[in-house]
């Protein structure tokens, strides 16, 4: 608070700018409010999580490598498959996205931070601690074991007595805050943060996805919030919701997860299909092919997106009606999908065409997320997803538009934008070794699940009997997963290797940026742009300089640049709702000390978490941050 | 940004004073995003409730429980508050901070009479009806849903109240127009739920 004081007292410039309290260090990054460090945060929390979920993966693929191993028993194995699917997808990937979209919007905008870079901060610290939160179970008496999708009734408390599901629900309810506060913060950043002249159709198509993705976050997390509401108060203060002795309704959950669930999953790829379409027009030297087409096919695929959760209940026996519906609005999606696998093709037809690490990565992801699509519309079908469901088939086909999708997308994002995130570029050779063995571990793995699926393997066995013809699927599918821990082993060698060398990137390393974010030094100045530039066109940067420009015309002179006050108070809030949380979790518990026992039986704990997350609002509303400000003397020779 | 606050000191406050700055501008369009977030919450929540509101557990009944003058007067309070925040706002608008202060005032004293309404009402129900949080899925679902929209009014009153003390100390500026802005969205919104709720719990409890 000392800095806000501090501004509130001083009569502005010029003594503004100077009077800022700089912090080192720790308190550097707790108290950061900078997008392209909030970014750095968001990338090493992901990875550390999809690290996790990773292991998790080999544990679960060592167990099934032969038949009637013993390697993990039933519940361990439950454990592992339900923290493996939500850690990697709530922790891993989605953390990784928003680093990217951190690291990238604002510069490819031309703005100099997010709308609210406050709450970009508080975004981050309440997904770390929920994520902390969700993997304390592992020692805080077992993880949850109810599948990633916590069916009712297997997930109420009378059928899974341990503490696990509660860290799922109240863990995910902290780390889905920070998901809601994240998107209406990107909303708001590419609605009125757009510099001079960069209209919506001349945003790139990463921005786009960006925008859509954070829609779509709006409205599908709220949802989940309730259902995990309703969960938590059944399994705590025994509501019944999904007790069907006291008139609940197991169905519901279903319905309730998957209005989220659904459009969950194109929050997911969208964004890595802005950044194959970034990728791919860089190197192959081209306009990206039916830029607008591709606007309004992202648009199409988040609307459908919201009225197809019925397909992950076809066996659940909603009637013929509701199925036929629910297929045809599935298959529908497969329209503006194609769209955009022909204008990635169309891009690179008769481009220069070079094959980085980036590219190979983002010309990897076209076919494998093809093969993804098609199992898909195979799934919509409704009479064929009675023999799909609930086998190999289904986890083939959501790998494919994972990994292959998704995954494939953020490793060429990652590669593109290393210099810019990091001033250094990540190793050609180390990444081209990353690319051949993951995407052929992926293969190995997940393709040969296809047949198991068909063959009547069901997923979440935790182990299966020999001579039904698995054994040698199961073998190559976890040598593939090892491979794939090669692969990972080798873009970690490289971060490493890359970290030891000096941060010399150039503006445009890749030589053929399109965009504004290139125009920038690497890794940018914290005020981004020295001058706001002017948007003349689509690809900005590649307009000027097809037009004989070395940089974009400045849109106004250079002046005072006004910058947010570093603040510890998002991550305290983040800490009091931890508390909270936990507090929550062990009311109704009994412990061995009767001190323990009073503090969380009368919500003491409960209540003094609340009251550090709400003192610390009140801290918030009550000082003004007036920020500082770089003074144009202070930007003389950048 | 600090010329628009210069002028707010002076007391030439600009025209409409929530949306003179960037920052204000930006928390009037994210408040409307967040209401839409809200908007699918208790959506969701009204859904469980159509889903559930028959499932009594031979507990109690939304006829045999429900006391419509009662509610009506909650509704009666409620509505009357979204008023006053109106009049609130345009006495922000005419730059007239006294007014303003009062009007919130009584935007506050009625929100506080109707969720003291509601406690009353939530406590009867548990203590002479032997309806609580687990007698029935019905139950479950009519505290979540109206006890959702009764924190945010709890929410509301102390927010409002926050900002209340911030215009005695800070006065009217750039910087407290648009906080007292969308709090005011924010009232209305909670209000809106309420005329939901009103028909759907208990008008439809009663006759449905």
């Amino acid at each position: 608070m000392a800095q806000t004081a501090q501004s509130l007292n001083h009569a502005r410039p010029p003594e503004a700018g100077h009077s800022v309290k700089r912090h080192t260090g720790l308190m550097d990054w707790i108290t950061t409010v900078d997008h392209k460090k909030i970014a750095i945060l968001y990338l090493w929390a992901g990875g550390l999580f999809f690290g996790i979920g990773g292991l998790e993966a080999i544990l679960i693929r060592i167990q099934l490598i032969k038949p009637m191993n013993t390697f993990l028993d039933a519940q361990t194995f439950n454990e592992l498959i339900t923290m493996h699917g939500t850690t990697m997808i709530f922790l891993g990937v989605m953390p990784v996205i928003f680093a990217l979209m951190n690291a990238v919007i604002p510069l490819q905008i031309g703005a100099r931070d997010v709308a609210f870079p406050f709450l970009n901060a508080l975004g981050f610290w309440t997904f770390l601690f929920g994520g902390l939160l969700l993997n304390l179970s592992w020692i805080m008496g077992g993880a949850p074991d109810a599948g990633w999708t916590s069916y009712t009734p297997l997930s109420t408390s009378t059928y899974s007595a341990t503490h696990g599901v509660d860290f799922y629900t109240i863990g995910l309810q902290i780390a889905g805050l920070g998901t809601l506060i994240g998107g209406i913060n990107f909303l708001a950043t590419i609605i009125t943060m757009r510099a001079p002249g960069m209209s919506y159709m001349r945003m790139p198509m990463f921005a786009w996805t960006t925008f859509i993705t954070s829609a779509i976050i709006l409205f599908a997390f709220p949802a989940i919030t309730v259902g995990l509401v309703l969960l938590t108060f059944d399994r705590i203060l025994g509501a019944n919701f999904f007790e069907v002795g006291a008139g609940g309704n197991p169905v519901l959950w279903q319905h309730i997860f998957w209005i989220f669930g659904h459009p969950e999953v194109y929050i997911l790829i969208l964004p890595a299909f802005g950044i194959i379409s970034e990728v791919i027009p860089t190197f192959a030297r081209k306009r990206l092919f039916g830029y607008s087409s591709m606007v309004f096919a992202t648009i199409l695929i988040a609307f459908l997106g919201f009225m197809v959760w019925a397909h992950h209940m076809f066996t659940t026996g909603l009637g013929p009606v509701a199925n036929a519906l629910f297929s045809v609005s599935t298959m529908l999606i497969a329209v503006p999908t194609g769209i955009k696998i022909f204008n990635w093709l169309f891009t690179m037809w008769g481009g220069q065409v070079r094959f980085t690490t980036p590219n190979l990565f983002a010309v990897g992801f076209i076919p494998t997320f093809t093969m993804g699509g098609v199992t898909g519309v195979m799934l919509a079908s409704a009479p064929a997803d009675f023999q799909f469901h609930d086998t190999y088939f289904v986890v083939a086909h959501f790998h494919y538009v994972i990994v292959g999708g998704l995954v494939l997308g953020l490793f060429a994002g990652l590669h593109y934008w290393w210099p810019k995130m990091f001033g250094r570029m990540l190793d050609e050779g180390l990444g081209k070794w990353t690319f051949w063995t993951f995407i052929i571990g992926f293969h190995m793995t997940f393709f040969v699940q296809h047949f198991l699926g068909l063959m009547g393997m069901q997923r979440r066995v935790f182990t299966y009997l020999p001579n039904q013809q698995f054994d040698l699927l199961n073998l190559i599918s976890t040598i593939g997963a090892g491979l794939m821990g090669v692969g990972m082993l080798f873009f970690l060698t490289n971060i490493f290797l890359t970290s030891r060398k000096p941060a010399d990137a150039a503006d445009d390393p890749w030589e053929d940026g399109r965009t504004l974010e290139w125009t920038i030094p690497s890794p940018p100045p914290e005020y981004n742009f020295k001058q706001t530039p002017l948007v003349r066109g689509i690809d900005a940067f590649w307009k000027e300089k097809t037009a004989g420009h070395k940089g974009m015309t400045p849109s106004e002179p250079v002046g005072s640049i006004h910058m947010p006050s570093a603040t510890i108070l998002p991550f305290l809030m983040s800490v009091g709702i931890f508390i909270a949380g936990l507090g929550f979790m062990f009311s109704r518990d009994t412990f061995s000390s009767d001190a323990l026992s009073f503090l969380f039986n009368n919500y003491i704990v409960t209540g003094l978490g609340l009251l550090i997350t709400f003192g610390s609002m009140l801290m918030r509303s009550l000082f003004d941050d007036h920020g500082w400000h770089i003074e144009p003397e202070e930007l003389e020779g950048r | 940004m600090t010329t628009a606050h210069a002028e707010a000191v002076k007391g030439t406050l600009p025209h409409e004073p929530e949306k003179a700055t960037l920052e204000g501008r930006n928390k009037v369009l994210a408040f409307w995003l967040f209401l839409g977030g809200e908007a699918v919450l208790f959506g969701t929540l009204f859904a469980t409730f159509l889903a559930l509101r028959n499932q009594t557990n031979d507990g109690p009944s939304a006829n045999e429980l429900f006391h419509l003058p009662l509610v009506a007067a909650a509704t009666f309070l409620l509505l009357v508050s979204s008023l006053t925040s109106v009049f609130a706002i345009q006495a922000m608008h005419r730059n007239r901070p006294a007014l303003l202060r009062s009007w919130l005032l009584v935007t506050v004293v009625l929100g506080a009479a109707f969720l003291g309404l509601e406690i009353y009402e939530f406590s009867e129900y548990v203590r002479h009806e032997k309806f609580g949080m687990t007698t029935s899925a019905f139950s479950s679902a009519f505290y979540t849903l109206v006890g959702f929209h009764g924190a945010h009014v709890a929410f509301g009153i102390l927010w409002i109240s926050v900002l209340i003390g911030q215009l005695v100390r800070k006065g009217l500026t750039v910087v407290t127009a648009p906080k007292i802005y969308v709090s005011a969205m924010y009232w209305h919104f909670i209000d809106v739920v309420w005329v939901f709720i009103f028909t759907v719990v208990y008008l439809l409890g009663k006759v449905g």
